[in-house]
């Protein structure tokens, strides 16, 4: 018997998804940085079904010596989903999507990172996506870019990212897997909030100019939400020192 | 002026707007100032600053480093001072040029001998250089060695000395802590040195809370009990 792609609705008669949200609805996320001891910096995010993990180490040493830089920091990215990440095991060599998605979110972090303080060094990220279900590529921004202050890097802020999509011809924000899977459209947006600036953009399917608005406005909307995420979840980590150094301050050198 | 003085900030968060100027840790945009590292938001003068709670060590020249030799080249070794930049020691920096004839590099320090030395050059284009001609500085032939987060260093030294006048007092060792995170505590009797080292890392675990100085000093002294003296 024949799979009617039309049988499976996305969008049921109260205007709710599969998995109950409304059209405009984030997905649950939850943050813990600093979670790695032998990385610089780390972050473990959880957005949705996705779990991903973000670690950092630099600046440091450039090796092979001849792709350092001579007036700034070489970043490297490196996007990878765990064989045990998806239904189907995925094989754990690099895939042409993964190396895709090493290099947009590489450039997607650039801009934020002031590489310029590190010549001749390299910053590398690295994203592990422990379990997939769909934005894993926002997701990882997302982590990256916590797990990049958390090893100290200067940045000139935080980036974060979010998808947006059409399902059942709705606009909607935040696309699970059933949805990309079977939607129309899937747009992730990574975004500087503070200066407003767009650093990642891509688009699957087709939308209309109207609608490609409408799905650029949810989504940078729900980039500055994720962002006071990310800022509540540094702060955690590290109030306690807010607190023991206004009592017993060190000694700093200027 | 946005943030309050000690306030935790992050990188992107707007410090003040106006007559200031951008120190370390800060940038300037337009009128604005913001942070670039998640740290204390403090002023000096009118002067913004961070200071950074993490970091890679970044050399400045006239920093004390204890470092390990990882390679011996032509005219000097090649040391590991824990920075995104491997430093260079030239045999002309060291004591040793004074000998009679230059001898064999390898005979003054080996690989993964460890040296204290103090920066003296490092800037964008050239990796740290550094020399041991001066008081104190040389191979390090005995002691015990710690490394921690550069970062705490700070905290490892006190206001005004207090923490690090403390421990060398109570262990009865002698502490040289480098700008790069690694100190050494030289003491008479290993024990003791042992007794340093874990206050160390003691430090650098509990840096940010309070009566540190405190307790510290009442975990060395019930750890001496009962130790060989002298």
């Amino acid at each position: 018997m024949l799979d009617n792609q039309n049988t499976i609705r996305l969008i049921d008669d109260n205007g709710l998804r599969v998995d109950g949200r409304r059209l405009d609805e984030l997905r649950p996320i939850k943050i813990e940085v600093g979670i790695l001891d032998k990385a610089d910096g780390s972050a473990y995010l959880e957005h949705g079904r996705n779990k991903i993990l973000a670690a950092v180490y630099g600046p440091r040493e450039a090796h092979p010596k001849h792709i350092a830089l001579s007036d700034r920091a070489v970043v490297r990215c490196r996007y990878h989903m765990a064989p045990f990440s998806t239904d189907e095991r995925k094989s754990p060599a690099p895939s042409r999507r993964e190396h895709e998605l090493s290099k947009v979110i590489r450039e997607s972090l650039e801009p934020a990172i002031m590489s310029e303080y590190f010549p001749r060094s390299t910053i590398d990220i690295f994203i592990e996506v422990l379990q997939a279900d769909a934005g894993t590529r926002c997701a990882g921004i997302t982590a990256a870019a916590l797990a990049l202050a958390d090893a100290g890097i200067p940045m000139r802020e935080l980036v974060s990212a979010c998808a947006a999509g059409k399902i059942d011809g709705k606009v909607v924000l935040d696309l699970s897997d059933v949805e990309d899977k079977k939607g129309d459209a899937d747009l992730p947006v990574a975004l500087m909030p503070k200066s407003n600036v767009v650093t990642l953009l891509q688009m699957d399917g087709s939308l209309t100019e109207e609608e490609f608005v409408q799905a650029m406005e949810i989504s940078t909307g729900a980039c500055r939400k994720i962002y006071e995420m990310q800022r509540e979840a540094l702060r955690q980590k590290y109030h306690i020192v807010k607190e023991q150094e206004k009592e017993e301050p060190s000694e700093v050198s200027a | 002026m946005h943030a309050e003085l000690k306030q935790l900030v992050t990188p992107g968060d707007l410090l003040a707007e106006g007559p200031y100027f951008a120190g370390e840790n800060t940038y300037r945009d337009g009128s604005k100032i913001y942070s670039s590292r998640i740290g204390l938001a403090d002023i000096i003068g009118n002067k913004l600053i961070v200071v950074p709670i993490k970091g890679a060590y970044i050399p400045r020249i006239d920093d004390i480093v204890i470092g390990r030799i990882t390679d011996i080249g032509m005219s000097g070794w090649q040391v590991d001072i824990s920075a995104p930049y491997p430093a260079m020691l030239p045999a002309s920096e060291t004591p040793m040029d004074r000998d009679a004839g230059r001898g064999d590099l390898a005979l003054h320090y080996g690989v993964g001998d460890l040296t204290l030395a103090q920066v003296i050059a490092f800037d964008r284009t050239r990796d740290p250089l550094l020399t041991t001609k001066g008081r104190g500085l040389g191979k390090v032939t005995s002691g015990k060695v710690a490394r921690i987060a550069p970062a705490k260093i700070p905290r490892v030294i006190g206001k005004k000395g207090s923490m690090i006048t403390m421990l060398k007092k109570e262990t009865n060792t002698d502490i040289v802590p480098g700008q790069n995170g690694v100190i050494l505590a030289i003491g008479k009797n290993p024990d003791q040195e042992r007794i340093a080292i874990e206050a160390l890392y003691m430090i650098e675990r509990e840096a940010h809370t309070n009566g540190l100085t405190d307790r510290v000093r009442a975990m060395i002294q019930e750890e001496m009990k009962g130790k060989v003296v002298g």
